[in-house]
């Protein structure tokens, strides 16, 4: 039973903490996803200051993590949640967390990106990530719509898209391989654009990961390590069970 | 015991089911040892029905818990197992309640005799005003118990068994109003299960409590279990989810969702329940 269509609490101020929680995940998914798309602009247009932002600001993603931690933490004390508002303060406490590895994993590309100054590496090497890693970034923001909607039906959408980010990662790894077999020199700059890729591959899984807590939100449904198609059967045949 | 291996499943018996969902939840009941049954009970207060068709299998050996708002039904339903609404004037009830398969509604069920195996207690904690001892041993007494051996060694079990022996054992023919409230209270557990019943009926045991004899109440709850089939009326939610191991949520006479505590609290089904247990309104 997703919360979102529940009427108030007979606590109106619980009402609000919930809704002060939720709103601060999404303000916390918009400033990640922002440091993101910053990184790839570097990515595309050699705007070092792009990057250099994100390697800085990071702290503010890290400082949003600690303070709605501590906002859920709060509510289990004091409202001893049950039902779908436990689910979301736990979706929320997981969600924020893969929010903050997110920042984290821009923040290393940008610190990577950085040390490409007056090189070339970057027109050579990391423009083939560039429709990767848009490809990631929609996928975080459809996460976060899929939390912000409560819509499980999306989170399985997104989902799915993480094999496509796997695919399009073992693409790129074996045009870097390429590089590095042709040219001993290009080594240690591949090896750079390799974790960076690595590091978009895995803001992917991260997405997928919201997506899972927003399936568990809605449905009560602990999807992590099960394959998605089968859980998305057994929702199928409890929805009809149900009717 | 775990909580797995017995028990009506997540589908719970909920009044008024389709068919499809009585089959599986009689099913699943036959899997594991059912102590108490409920089926088709309806129970009228004069002309107003305060219970509706009423379905439900209560497992053996495990801690079944009621809630509900007040007056949804829930102490009336648990005084329906040893037959306490028939003291209340007026109180008509059809539909059956099987204790070990048998109708405790059967003209041939001897009342005193079902109480015996069908102990309760209450909200407020009445014990006589007598000795500790005396209370304990009282019910033996009544059973034609006179041995003074057999009564010390009884009484003792007892204490024990409702974690107030270490206590007492000093002073166990001190008047037993001297005890506090949650001491009464273990005394009174002690009292109903010294006679060695199957069930044991707790009318919110730990509502007039402070909140470390309530804990105490919970742990003995907890141990109890392993001997008794529990079931348990409470409005602390909390208190539900922490000690019992299946969950009815009853409202206005129906049995709306009764299935696995841990289920209730995360995933309720219906949206009745979800909307109780998170404080919504209705």
């Amino acid at each position: 039973m997703a919360a979102s269509n529940l009427p108030h609490h007979i606590s109106q101020q619980f009402d609000k903490e919930l809704e002060d929680i939720r709103s601060k995940v999404l303000a916390m998914g918009g400033l990640v996803e922002d440091h993101l798309h910053r990184v790839l602009e570097c990515f595309a247009k050699g705007n070092f200051e792009a990057a250099e932002y994100v390697a800085v600001n990071d702290y503010k993603v890290n400082a949003l993590e600690v303070e709605i931690d501590s906002d859920c933490t709060e509510i289990l004390l004091c409202r001893q949640p049950a039902a779908g508002d436990l689910r979301l303060v736990l979706a929320v406490s997981k969600t924020i967390t893969d929010l903050e590895r997110i920042g984290d994993e821009a923040e290393k590309i940008a610190r990577l990106v950085l040390n490409l100054r007056n090189t070339t590496a970057l027109t050579t090497y990391y423009v083939g990530m560039l429709a990767m890693g848009h490809h990631v970034r929609r996928m975080l923001r459809a996460s976060l719509d899929a939390f912000a909607r409560m819509d499980s039906e999306a989170a399985f959408r997104v989902a799915h898209e993480d094999r496509e980010i796997d695919a399009e990662t073992d693409v790129i790894m074996r045009h870097l391989i390429t590089y590095m077999m042709e040219d001993a020199r290009s080594i240690t700059p591949v090896l750079d654009a390799v974790l960076s890729l690595r590091a978009l591959e895995r803001i992917g899984d991260h997405a997928r990961n919201i997506c899972e807590n927003v399936i568990y939100l809605v449905e009560g449904k602990d999807v992590r390590h099960v394959a998605l198609e089968q859980v998305e059967q057994e929702l199928e045949l409890r929805r009809r069970g149900d009717d | 015991m775990s909580r797995t291996a017995a028990g009506p499943g997540a589908e719970g018996a909920v009044s008024g089911m389709s068919l499809h969902t009585l089959r599986e939840t009689t099913a699943s009941a036959q899997a594991s040892a059912t102590c108490l049954e409920v089926a088709k009970l309806n129970l009228y207060y004069g002309d107003k029905r305060a219970l509706n068709d009423i379905n439900m299998t209560i497992p053996s050996k495990m801690v079944t818990a009621f809630i509900g708002p007040s007056g949804c039904g829930k102490s009336t339903l648990l005084r329906c197992f040893n037959r306490m609404n028939d003291l209340i004037d007026d109180v008509h009830i059809d539909g059956e309640v099987r204790l070990d398969g048998q109708n405790i509604y059967d003209r041939a069920v001897n009342v005193a005799q079902l109480r015996r195996r069908v102990g309760m207690v209450f909200q407020k904690p009445n014990p006589f005003p007598k000795s500790i001892y005396e209370n304990v041993a009282y019910g033996l007494r009544i059973q034609g118990v006179k041995s003074r051996r057999v009564l010390d060694k009884a009484v003792e079990r007892a204490l024990r068994g409702a974690a107030l022996w270490d206590e007492v054992k000093d002073r166990v023919h001190d008047n037993a109003l001297g005890l506090s409230g949650g001491q009464q209270q273990r005394l009174v557990i002690a009292r109903a299960i010294a006679i060695e019943p199957e069930v044991l009926l707790l009318d919110e045991p730990a509502s007039a409590l402070d909140p470390i004899s309530t804990l105490k109440i919970e742990e003995l709850i907890y141990e109890l279990k392993r001997d008794y089939t529990i079931v348990i009326v409470t409005h602390n939610m909390q208190q539900a989810a922490r000690v019992s191991d299946y969950t009815a949520f009853m409202y206005m006479g129906d049995l709306i969702e009764f299935g696995e505590t841990r289920t209730l609290f995360t995933t309720p089904r219906r949206k009745q329940t979800e909307d109780y247990i998170t404080g919504r309104y209705g």
